[in-house]
């Protein structure tokens, strides 16, 4: 869905998890549950004296993601001190790439297509480079509530990659595919791992018709860039409906209240004086590196998704949701190595497994299912050991808790009733107990799914479906030939 | 007199770009310096640099990198030690807003 | 019999191996040194004198065992305040700075202490290296050993004073545009400016990361070959550091000036340098030529523009460099509960930096920014190349090029204070080499009114070896080399 004159940019800061240390010194990169500021030098710290040595990795792994995103990549490049001040920063200037004053960023001029809809979308991005992530603000309450902030520098220097994209979204939605298909990509390269908290973040850029371009910042997740936008849209409207005109200004999402508050204006706009970091040396990018960053370059979503109809026999429609995260694709190939029914394993998923992680707000990681486990109920099904509804009953279980579906089902009791001998004396018993029902039985299809509820309805819907309706309708058939038999004797009698 | 290169306004701005605090005195005398040593400095003006690229490193040193390996970090007390004001283990920085 | 603190690094290191004498002897005659003249010159801002003696008796321990001692074993280095020595403040000469204690060594200092050096205390320094003279200190002023009523030189001038006064033997200072130079040739000793990537900065506070580089400064030039040795080689911290093979500078001093080619830049002796400057430093080449050289006079008509290009250069990248003194992690912090971040770091800044440190930090943010860049910032690193084209030209011709250090003798303590300007004139021959990145170094070379004065002899990169073989022949034979001042 496209909103009317909505025009929105994004610029996307993505963590290279994959890293174990940061982008210009060797602390560890494992900064999350850290106590704070355990994980600092005095590179990162911003310690008079110190100076940034290039990590290696970090620079193939940009290069890497640069291919992927189809940009050019730079063959010469520097970093350069983008000069702004600001609690997180340790320097008070940011190591970063810039695109004017002799300066060329890693990347120029990639695209990334999304999908919406069946409508495919050409998205493109203006460039890619590297800089140092900020440190982490803590505040007391609401940031503009806060009578102090606490500063913790773990996360200052992790490298960042910034994936700057022109305003070509026309809706929050947009935005929401794109940054989902960009994760999945960068996930797919192993330099990246969505799942970890904050290690996406991006600012957006958003203008309605009649208005002014106006920045958020702080939105830390894809699942807020919608609604970070959409309460933008909403306000911005609200403002020129009324006929007041929106500020150009930097504003805030307070992830908590869900609103954006008023950062600064336009009159105090940065002036960043960018300049070459002179404690850093030129990047010389050979054809051979690059070359050779190609060749070790894993395959990626749109590839897979190909080969999963191509292989697998999916359709489109569910290869593309598998391809949509690394670790969903990953997992369903696991289940397809062990059990070959991939449309089977890719309906489960799809469906159920996805809208159980949902609900449970988890991330497929988060989770402790495994393929095994989940091969392992398919399989239960397909014996005939459960039905599809204790399939369903028992996802959650397996989902939160690990324990495998043949041990829940057991140890629950939750076996199907195959035995004919059980199933008619229940039957029976239903049958005594709703005369009724079986007297409208006989004569209207209605009654006997009454009967076959009342059958599940006593066995917590263990019996088996298909053998129960089966013996129903032999013993409906049986009555109605007693009646019969004794209607016919009765003359003779 | 000249046109002077830089004015009070100007010089106020770019203190505040700098985070610096200037008391009253201190921009008049500072514009007053400032213009002075800016006029020295349009000599380079004259200098014809027509075609001529810029030196950013005096080196040809391209390339240099370090390998993904974790060092030491420094303790959290050693960190910390030189802070004028910190909390639980963090800094602490006055309000943002 | 010259006293124990009046002996060069080579001899007390060779006492010492020999234990001819032990160093906790020679770093008492060292500290009673100080003791007796630091309050006329006030070369140091922290005198480690516990530290020290330890240290002392460490060595000589180790010496007693029969270990291996370094090369500088036991020697009394005096150290420039903006270069980190863990655990002991480094203050830069500023208020901002005045109770920093870095947790970690400079890699010069790393290297020091490898080789049984003893620190003996952290000097003076203009605030941020930023000056000439050593005035802008926030813990007064340095006066020269020569006449307390005169500067030092500036900005390293601690530490050229507490080697003149023998306060100690050798010495560490940093040159961003003539800071080891100018108050070495104030001082009457030897400074030496090494090639840009030749000796780590890893530790060195940032004045101008992309003109700087820490140097010896000593009483000869054996002393200053000696401690160029031992701080010179590859650093994988710093990523400006080159890789070249280690040499051992002591081993080229020999070889005399017999053949050596020398340009003399008829720039270094234009208006504004001393007749009497002039006239010594002729002399100095025509001693160079008596010993075998030529020189013939060459123009290196760029250097017009060195002395704007330079300041600005020097300025920009300084107004970034100290943009991390806000009060936050480190340094001078005021406040009250109601200010917000802007109004405590402007505070802070205003009053933990003095005024030149602040005009130089407003200055360099102007010339970076918006509409001003390329007039300004750009335009100067396109006069660096300008420049550094001038020199390879003339080092196609010469092995060496000679001239003034300092235009004029060292002046009286606020003679120039009040006009920044004309301060900024007394580094117009020593920033050349800094905006080449080629090595420079600074030898006594006679007195006008009985004020040192120094001859600089300029190379091509990473011929330090040729700079000291030629600094030598002539401190030899010229007789100026470990003079002391009356004290
Ligand atoms: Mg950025
Ligand atoms: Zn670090």
């Amino acid at each position: 869905m496209s909103v009317q004159g909505v025009i929105i940019g994004l610029e996307v800061h993505v963590q290279l998890t994959s890293l174990k240390t940061k982008l210009f010194c060797g602390c560890s990169s494992d900064y999350r549950g850290k106590e704070p500021n355990t994980l600092v030098c005095p590179v990162c710290l911003g310690l008079p004296g110190a100076l940034p040595v290039l990590n290696r990795k970090a620079l193939e792994y940009a290069v890497m993601a640069a291919l992927a995103l189809n940009c050019k990549v730079s063959k010469r490049m520097f970093f350069f001190r983008k000069n702004y001040f600001y609690p997180d920063m340790p320097k008070n200037f940011q190591i970063s790439q810039y695109d004017r004053a002799g300066g060329v960023p890693l990347a120029v001029n990639g695209y990334l297509t999304i999908e919406d809809q069946n409508r495919v979308k050409k998205i493109r991005i203006s460039r890619i480079h590297l800089e140092e992530d900020p440190g982490r603000l803590v505040h007391l309450g609401p940031i503009d509530q806060s009578p102090y902030t606490l500063v913790d520098y773990n996360r200052a220097g992790i490298a960042l990659l910034e994936v700057v994209t022109e305003p070509d979204f026309n809706s929050p939605k947009e935005a929401r595919l794109f940054l989902q298909k960009l994760r999945s990509i960068l996930e797919h390269l192993g330099v990246f791992d969505g799942s970890l908290e904050g290690a996406m973040r991006c600012d957006a850029n958003i203008s309605l018709e009649g208005g002014t371009r106006v920045e958020i910042k702080n939105i830390t997740s894809f699942k807020e860039v919608e609604r970070a936008l959409n309460f933008e849209i909403l306000r911005q409207r609200d403002l020129l409906e009324k006929g007041i005109s929106v500020k150009r200004e930097t504003r805030h999402w307070d992830e908590a209240r869900r609103i954006t508050v008023s950062l600064r204006t336009k009159e105090e706009e940065q002036d960043y004086r960018y300049f070459p970091e002179p404690d850093l040396v030129p990047i010389v990018l050979s054809e051979e590196f690059i070359k050779d960053v190609k060749r070790r370059m894993p395959e990626l979503p749109e590839a897979r998704m190909r080969r999963f109809m191509l292989s697998y026999g999916l359709p489109r429609y569910d290869a593309e949701v598998l391809v949509s995260s690394k670790d969903l694709a990953d997992f369903f190939e696991e289940c397809v190595k062990i059990y070959n029914k991939p449309k089977k394993i890719s309906n489960w998923m799809m469906s159920d497994l996805l809208r159980c992680l949902y609900e449970n707000n988890l991330e497929l990681k988060e989770s402790k299912i495994t393929p095994q486990s989940l091969v392992e109920m398919i399989q239960l099904i397909e014996e005939g050991t459960i039905s599809v509804k204790i399939a369903k009953k028992i996802l959650p279980t397996m989902i939160l808790t690990g324990r495998s579906p043949r041990e829940i089902v057991e140890s629950e009791g939750l076996t199907k009733i195959t035995s004919r001998k059980l199933l008619s004396e229940l039957i029976a018993t239903v049958f005594r107990e709703n005369p009724k029902a079986v007297r409208d039985a006989l004569t209207n299809e209605k009654a006997v799914h009454f009967l076959v509820g009342q059958l599940m309805k006593k066995t917590k819907g263990k019996a088996d479906p298909a053998l129960a309706n089966e013996m129903i309708k032999e013993m409906l058939e049986a009555v109605r030939r007693k009646e019969g038999s004794s209607k016919a004797s009765t003359p003779s009698q | 007199m000249k046109k002077p290169r830089i004015s009070r306004r100007e010089v106020e701005h770019i203190a505040w770009l700098a985070h610096i605090e200037l008391t009253e005195e201190e921009k008049t005398l500072f514009t007053e310096q400032l213009n002075e040593i800016l006029e020295y400095f349009r000599k380079i003006d004259s200098a014809d640099t027509e075609g001529v690229s810029p030196t950013y490193h005096v080196l040809d040193l391209v390339n240099v990198y370090r390998e993904d390996e974790v060092q030491e970090s420094l303790t959290r007390e050693e960190a910390l030690s030189n802070a004028p004001k910190k909390e639980r283990g963090f800094l602490k920085a006055p309000r943002i807003v | 019999m010259p006293e124990l603190y009046e002996l060069t690094g080579r001899e007390v290191s060779e006492k010492i191996r020999s234990r001819e004498l032990t160093v906790k002897e020679y770093i008492s005659s060292i500290l009673e040194r100080i003791r007796k003249v630091e309050e006329k010159v006030h070369a140091f801002v922290t005198v480690l004198e516990e530290d020290a003696l330890k240290r002392a008796e460490e060595i000589d321990r180790k010496a007693d065992c029969g270990h291996g001692l370094g090369r500088l074993c036991g020697v009394a280095v005096a150290v420039k305040d903006n270069i980190c020595t863990k655990g002991v403040r480094t203050t830069c000469s500023s208020r901002m700075l005045k109770d920093f204690v870095p947790p970690y060594n400079a890699t010069v200092i790393e290297r020091l202490l490898r080789e049984d050096a003893v620190i003996i205390g952290k000097t003076n320094m203009d605030e941020f290296a930023m000056g000439s003279t050593t005035e802008t200190s926030y813990f007064g002023a340095t006066r020269n050993p020569w006449n307390p009523t005169l500067v030092p030189g500036g900005s390293s001038g601690g530490s050229a004073a507490a080697v003149a006064a023998g306060e100690a033997t050798l010495a560490l200072g940093s040159d961003t545009g003539g800071s080891i130079r100018c108050p070495a040739s104030y001082c009457n000793v030897v400074g030496l400016k090494p090639t840009y990537g030749l000796v780590s900065r890893y530790g060195l506070i940032a004045y101008a990361n992309s003109l700087e580089q820490i140097g010896p400064i000593t009483i000869d030039t054996y002393d200053c070959a000696l401690l160029l040795s031992v701080i010179a080689g590859h650093d994988p911290k710093d990523s400006t550091s080159v890789k070249t093979p280690r040499r051992d500078y002591v081993d080229f001093l020999e070889g005399g000036v017999e053949g050596f080619k020398i340009g003399v830049p008829s720039e270094f002796f234009g208006e504004g340098v001393d007749a009497r400057v002039k006239e010594c430093v002729w002399r100095a080449i025509h001693t160079l030529e008596s010993l075998g050289a030529t020189y013939e006079e060459v123009s290196l008509p760029s250097l017009e523009y060195a002395l704007p290009a330079y300041y600005i250069i020097a300025m920009s990248e300084a107004s970034s460099n100290l943009a991390r003194y806000d009060g936050l992690r480190y340094g001078y912090r005021v406040e009250e509960d109601s200010w917000d971040w802007p109004t405590v770091y402007s505070k802070s800044r205003r009053v933990g930096f003095g005024a030149e440190v602040r005009r130089r930090i407003i200055l360099g943010t102007y010339a970076l920014s918006a509409g001003y860049y390329d007039q300004y910032y750009l335009k100067a690193l396109k006069i660096r190349t300008l420049i550094r084209r001038d020199f390879e030209k003339a080092f196609e011709k010469f092995n060496l090029l000679a001239g003034p250090t300092m235009p004029v003798p060292p002046f009286r303590i606020g003679e120039k204070i009040q006009n920044p300007l004309e301060l900024y004139m007394c580094d117009i021959l020593t920033v050349p080499a800094n905006l080449t990145g080629g090595p420079a170094v600074t030898v006594p070379c006679g007195f006008v009114d009985g004020l040192p004065v120094g001859l600089q002899l300029m190379g091509r990169p990473f011929r330090e070896d040729l700079l000291l073989r030629a600094a030598k022949a002539y401190g030899d034979r010229a007789g100026f080399e470990g003079l002391r001042p009356k004290l």
